[in-house]
């Protein structure tokens, strides 16, 4: 599905992400793990064409990312808030994203419907603006937006990080639900090893921009991470 | 206290990311203030002795005297519209040991030193100085100085509390645009009115001190309004209101576009800083008004071309040049969704076109200085139509300095400031050259039919002007979301 092919990006002298090779196959739930510098953002942000890599390239389902846009009809993404529009309620959020998939106001309604407990009763109906609502709620409004149309790449940035644990437990479903149900690749990077370890197959360590560790997830793998981690 | 509240604020400015992208700008900005100062000193100085010439009668401090108060009016709702209010970021100084009223008086203080409130001293302070050369009472022309001064600061305070509300600044309009026809009518003359008091400081200076009793009040009032506000839930978090969602489901008619179109629809509406875009664009108007009733400009028919643009353009211009910085917030989230760039700056371009339209039918009472002024304002619509929309949507594409449409800081409520008059300079230069060379050598009607065929000419070339600027617009994606991500 994914294929990133020697990607590399440098700040000037400074190299922030060199990855070889990293190929996700279709319907994997994959986790990025790494601490504060270690390019997760970067890489996220190369997948989805909104920064250059300065070498390599980065295939998805066959489409060159930074060369042509199809790859945007079947990809979901929220990466942080400026992925929200502040001046629209939510209900209008979801609307002009679901305008933009293809999706008319019934589909909007029907699909905002199903993340009802997700969304805890904090976000419709609140005749809020998204700037106005807090960080976790605006959290809950884009990621539920990332899932709008569809999609069959879902990128995550640090989707646990500002959410309270009733929800975070319910975000776990989700995500579960999506690689569970359908051919739905999901992305996620996280700075909570124990959440990562159990919503994703396959996990990923970056350190300093470079792939440490590629673990398909087992029993043991919230151990070796901590082992890892606990330098 | 203070040297490390100025210690702050001095590398706030010089380290803010723009800082050096911006320093063309700045140059355009300092020589735009020294101008204004050599102005206001020129009018200052030469001031009192014009008014001799011109009426040799009357006394040159009662005749200043008399318009202060059309001053102050007119002052306010320049100030409204135009002065930011002074901002710090308090958030991360309320945690320290540093007293409230300290952070208030600060704030409020930096505020009487800004641009508005010195500018005015350039003009009163060598009036009261050739005052006194010329003879008048040393102690009265000092009182008289003391009271404008205090009378600009009494101004600067009163701005900030009536800053929020439009009924305020509908009711000083009001009250300007009443007290003008009250006095073309003579039926009601202000300009006697508001010369007595200042007439009665200069004979006895002691009247000043009810000015410090004005000011110290509106201080105070201030000072409160502030000291209150300087918690958390109030400055960073402001006053939610309940929102209420127009139904703009008439725009789903307009197809592929329509999600943008209501969104920008939105995006004007619920912001203030494009909402005083928006309403601007209705007071520019007026701006014909200026140039279309005085004897002097009906010879140089350049400058009514001048008017003429702005009397329809005035959205264009100001929404315009900030294209597609409106959006730099959420900028990045646009590009990692599927749709046509065009689409994008399809809306925007129809967006300036429905307005200017809106706007030239509102301008159809014009007719009333006859007919060459339609037609210049007609030639000037089809132009900010047909090359205007055009060229700002290319010029956006530099657009690289981000806005922030919820920026919420200490007092910050307006970003409007002067740098936006200056970047349309060349917009409105270009036919005014046209306009110039061809009435000048041709002949009168020629200079509207070129104006109007450059207009007619590039909306016939739009859809290759369209592609030309969209390809522009791809090509600088990255550095436009690696700029807008940076704070502003």
């Amino acid at each position: 599905m994914i294929t990133i092919d020697t990607i590399s990006k440098k700040y000037g002298k400074a190299e922030v992400l060199n990855v070889a090779k990293i190929e996700i196959p279709k319907g994997q739930s994959f986790g990025l793990v790494g601490n504060n510098g270690a390019g997760k953002t970067t890489l996220f942000n190369i997948l989805l064409d909104l920064i250059r890599p300065t070498t390599g390239t980065v295939t998805s389902n066959n489409i060159v990312v930074s060369q042509s846009e199809a790859w945007k009809n079947f990809t979901g993404s929220f990466i942080d808030e400026s992925f929200l529009i502040g001046y629209l309620t939510p209900e209008e959020y979801f609307d002009f994203i679901g305008d933009l998939r293809g999706m008319n106001t019934a589909e909007v309604t029907a699909f905002i419907a199903k993340f009802e407990d997700f969304f805890n009763d904090e976000i419709i109906g609140k005749k809020k603006y998204l700037r106005d609502l807090s960080k976790g709620n605006q959290k809950k409004a884009g990621i539920v937006a990332s899932l709008m149309g569809n999609p069959e790449v879902v990128i995550l940035d640090e989707p646990f990080a500002n959410l309270d644990p009733t929800t975070q437990i319910r975000l776990k479903k989700v995500i579960k639900n999506l690689t569970d149900n359908s051919n739905i690749t999901v992305l996620i990077s996280s700075h909570d090893l124990i959440h990562v370890t159990e919503v994703c197959e396959r996990i990923v360590v970056l350190d300093k921009g470079v792939v440490v560790k590629d673990i398909a997830t087992s029993a043991a793998t919230l151990k070796e991470l901590e082992l890892y981690f606990s330098v | 206290m203070i040297s490390h509240f100025l210690k702050l604020e001095w590398k706030q400015f010089f380290r803010s990311s723009h800082w050096q992208k911006g320093i063309a700008i700045k140059i355009i900005m300092g020589f735009f203030v020294v101008y204004f100062m050599v102005a206001f000193l020129a009018i200052g100085v030469l001031g009192y002795y014009i008014l001799k010439k011109t009426f040799p009668v009357l006394d040159p401090l009662q005749l200043v005297n008399s318009y202060l108060l059309y001053v102050v009016l007119g002052e306010l709702v320049l100030r409204y519209l135009m002065q930011t209010l002074p901002v710090m970021n308090i958030k991360p100084l309320l945690i320290l040991p540093i007293k409230r009223s300290s952070l208030v008086h600060y704030v409020l203080g930096k505020s009487a030193f800004s641009f508005f409130n010195s500018i005015s001293l350039f003009f009163y302070i060598p009036f009261a100085v050739v005052l006194i050369k010329e003879g008048y009472d040393i102690s009265g022309a000092l009182g008289w100085l003391l009271a404008v001064v205090l009378m600009t600061q009494a101004i600067n305070f009163l701005n900030f509390l009536i800053n929020k509300s439009t009924i305020a600044l509908g009711s000083i309009v009001f009250l300007l645009v009443a007290a003008i026809g009250l006095q073309k009518f003579g039926l009601f003359d202000l300009t006697a009115f508001g010369g007595q008091f200042f007439d009665a400081v200069y004979a006895s200076p002691i009247y000043s001190l009810i000015g410090v009793v004005v000011l110290a009040v509106l201080y105070h009032l201030n000072y409160k309004k502030l000291k209150s506000l300087v918690y958390l839930d109030e400055a960073v978090s402001q006053k939610v209101a309940a929102v209420k969602s127009a139904d703009l489901s008439f725009a789903n008619k307009l197809g592929d576009v329509a999600p943008f179109i209501k969104n920008d629809i939105r995006l004007i509406w619920r912001n203030k800083r494009t909402k005083t875009v928006f309403l601007m664009s209705f007071l520019f108007l007026l701006y014909g008004l200026f140039f279309f009733t005085q004897e002097t400009y009906r010879d140089m028919p350049a400058f009514l071309m001048f008017a003429a643009l702005f009397v329809t353009g005035g959205f264009t211009l100001n929404y315009g040049q900030f294209i597609p910085a409106w959006d730099s917030a959420h900028y990045k989230m646009l590009m990692s969704q599927s749709f046509r760039y065009r689409k994008f700056l399809e809306s925007k371009w129809i967006l300036m076109v429905v307005m200017t339209s809106i706007l030239y039918l509102l301008s159809f009472p014009y007719l009333y200085f006859g007919t060459k002024i339609f037609l210049m304002i007609t030639a000037g619509a089809v132009f900010n139509i047909g090359f205007n929309s055009l060229f700002l949507l290319y010029a956006g594409s530099f657009n690289r300095k981000k806005i922030d449409l919820n920026k919420s800081g200490f007092g910050n409520t307006q970003g409007t400031s002067a740098t936006q008059f200056l970047i349309i300079i060349p917009l409105m230069l270009l036919p005014m050259l046209l306009f110039w060379v061809f009435n000048k050598f041709v002949g009168y009607n020629s200079g509207f039919i070129v104006v109007a065929s450059v207009g007619i000419i590039s909306l016939l070339l739009k859809k290759y002007a369209m592609n030309f600027i969209e390809k522009k617009y791809i090509k600088d994606k990255y550095v436009m979301i690696n700029a807008f991500g940076k704070e502003a």
